[in-house]
């Protein structure tokens, strides 16, 4: 079982912050390891991951793509879920283990701000004191996000430091659970930072994975050929992959590449990055020949981050999740081809991985999974600024 | 018995705790800093630490973010800070140590790193984000000739406290307060208790750095410490300069005033 008990995998992961921070991490991990085992919180994640954020989410049959594809296509629906997105099966789950651990005080950081929405959510729910980074050139591009996280009663902190988005919020974020730790639960959005971060968010995270496996064995008594899902940190993938690892189903991370591979400014940190230490666990990272921290691009601000979860490292090192890259302009059609043809409008991090279709030499008798990890809403006005006048 | 312990040894002779200033390298500008760091060691700096600017430093705060930032956007290298280090120690002889993140160690080459720093006459290191769990590899490659100074903070338990002093050397460099450097008003009221519960587990010197700002904290801090680290107080002085003579004078001023305080 990974993690090992130093929050290892392989290589890659660990607990590289202050010392500020090293009991805080081991107060977590006994405390997750403790309530992981018991009925009641897991009674209590359950109820609330049913009866509040909609679970379980439709395995969905994409009549339409899979004309186009010549190929079964279906869509894990995680847009249905209440905020969505996702992001609420792990915000749901942290909440419970912060009040039970007695932290009145949430923060998080946030890049497109579904974690963020997310996380003032499930404040508001458990009536906890919630603040959430989020850079400066986040905050312009999601405009309705953070609207949303501020009427949910959080309040938003403008992060203007470094490149203003996702890699600078949770430095940010980092900085405010250094000084107040004591009373503080930093919920983490992805599958990144230190142990046991990555390894509580995959936790959380795997509702997604067993749900589809239960579904898809259901409609076609069998696994999936492919399972396509995109990477920024890495929380939706690995949620989807987990119950699929070492089987016969093919796993296909998507990062972002937004302008092309070849111009730099893409957020493809495994495919284009190199091993470095970013935001507490060793991982790839983009950076330059001297070890500082490149920033990412993307079009879609969640995949905008010049790191990734460190499991995603271990599992391309052993070849275990296929790795690809989907550009800005290619997602974009994505985008459009399935309000086209589904009638979804998919948030702009989930259209890399729809993208990743027209890649894919799919025989009939192929089954792939997509898992649609957020709704399109808070992506409009980036849409309409790009093709816009195009789809007028 | 390694030049820092060998410090430690000679002001604990005399009575004194160690004055131990902190600045950006490459801040505000590659040679201005050097400049600065050979005033900070004829102003009677005990150890100086210098460091290498990080694009994502986790444990600053805005001060050290910002002269970080300004090194940074003139290219300053690792190697263009161990070149300099190598020319201070030329001259000086004053421990000096570096301080930085993990990340820049590693993109360097751990084994690289620990023979051009010793090459340079570094003396030792302190690496913020590299707690002694992760620091196995550094530790297996750095030469019996650099200490690796490990920290401290008010929320360390007692079992920590034993590890991180077991694993230290030179000096165990005590975080003052829960939170990140940059000067501040008053010092942490939980110092002293947090102080005594580490000397009672370790007879290593204690350096106490983070949020201490004035000559009054300092002499303060000295009460109860071995040695008082300054950074970002040290790096407001010096933006009051505004030219490179100011900015010198300043600083070596500034650690003057310190060391005078810490005199009696």
């Amino acid at each position: 079982m990974l993690p090992n008990s130093r929050g290892h995998f392989g290589e890659f992961g660990g607990k590289y912050v202050p010392e500020t921070l090293m009991p805080a991490l081991a107060e977590l991990e006994r405390a997750y390891s403790k309530y992981k085992r018991d009925k009641n919180f897991q009674r209590e994640l359950d109820f609330y991951l049913r009866e509040y954020a909609g679970r379980p989410t439709p395995l969905y049959f994409a009549g339409g793509l899979s004309r186009r594809y010549g190929a079964s296509i279906y869509l894990k629906r995680e847009d249905l879920c209440h905020t969505g997105a996702h992001k609420i099966n792990n915000t749901v789950g942290q909440a419970l283990l912060a009040k039970r651990m007695g932290k009145a005080r949430i923060i998080a950081e946030t890049g497109a701000g579904q974690h963020g929405v997310a996380t003032a959510t499930v404040a508001a729910l458990f009536g906890m004191d919630c603040h959430i980074y989020m850079g400066e050139e986040d905050i312009k591009r999601q405009a309705s996000n953070v609207l949303r996280m501020k009427l949910l009663g959080a309040e938003v902190i403008p992060v203007s430091s470094g490149s203003r988005t996702l890699k600078d919020a949770m430095n940010e974020a980092i900085r405010d659970w250094v000084t107040n730790v004591e009373n503080t639960f930093y919920i983490i959005g992805s599958v990144a930072g230190p142990h046991p971060y990555p390894m509580m968010v995959r936790d959380f995270q795997t509702v997604i994975g067993r749900e589809t496996k239960e579904q898809i064995r259901e409609k076609e008594g069998r696994d999936p050929d492919y399972i396509v899902a995109c990477v920024g940190g890495g929380s939706n993938a690995i949620g989807i992959f987990y119950p699929f690892l070492r089987t016969k189903t093919r796993l296909i991370g998507v990062e972002a590449g937004g302008l092309g591979l070849e111009t730099n400014k893409h957020g493809a940190s495994l495919i284009k990055g190199s091993k470095g230490v970013l935001h507490g666990s060793f991982s790839y990272v983009l950076q330059d020949k001297y070890g500082q921290i490149r920033e990412a691009h993307s079009i879609s601000a969640g995949l905008d981050y010049p790191g990734v979860g460190p499991e995603h490292s271990y599992f391309k090192g052993e070849g275990l999740v296929h790795y690809d890259t989907i550009t800005d302009d290619e997602a974009l059609k994505a985008f459009l081809l399935l309000a086209r043809s589904e009638g979804i409008l998919p948030a702009l991090e989930s259209a890399h991985a729809l993208a990743y279709l027209e890649k894919m030499k799919l025989k009939k008798s192929d089954i792939t999974i997509v898992n649609l990890s957020g709704r399109g809403d808070k992506d409009l006005e980036i849409v309409n600024d790009v093709i816009g006048e195009a789809v007028e | 018995m390694s030049r820092i312990e060998e410090r430690f040894r000679e002001l604990r002779n005399e009575k004194r705790a160690a004055v131990i200033p902190y600045l950006t390298a490459g801040f505000p500008s590659l040679e201005t800093s050097e400049r600065i760091f050979r005033a900070l060691a004829e102003a009677g700096s005990d150890i100086i630490e210098v460091g290498i600017p990080f694009s994502d430093p986790l444990a600053d705060g805005p001060t050290i973010q910002r002269s970080s930032q300004i090194a940074l956007s003139q290219g300053v290298t690792t190697r263009d800070v161990l070149d300099m280090i190598g020319r201070l120690r030329e001259t000086l002889d004053t421990p000096l140590v570096v301080m930085t993140y993990y990340n820049l160690f590693y993109r360097y080459g751990l084994e690289k790193f620990a023979a051009d720093a010793e090459r340079a006459g570094v003396d030792g290191v302190i690496i913020p984000d590299l707690p002694p769990e992760e620091a196995g590899d550094w530790l297996k490659t750095a030469s019996g000739k650099l200490d690796t100074i490990f920290l401290l903070a008010p929320t360390s338990t007692d079992d920590r406290i034993e590890k991180v002093a077991l694993a230290t050397r030179g000096f165990i460099y005590c975080v003052s307060l829960t939170g990140i450097t940059g000067a501040r008003d008053e010092l942490s009221l939980v110092l002293p208790d947090f102080i005594w519960r580490v000397r009672s587990k370790t007879d290593k010197p204690l350096a106490v750095g983070f949020g201490i700002s004035t000559p009054e904290q300092a002499k303060e801090v000295a009460e109860v410490a071995d040695g008082v680290i300054i950074g970002s107080a040290l790096i407001n002085v010096i933006n009051r300069g505004k030219t490179q003579k100011e900015q010198v004078d300043k600083a070596k001023g500034f650690v003057e005033e310190i060391r005078r305080a810490l005199r009696s």
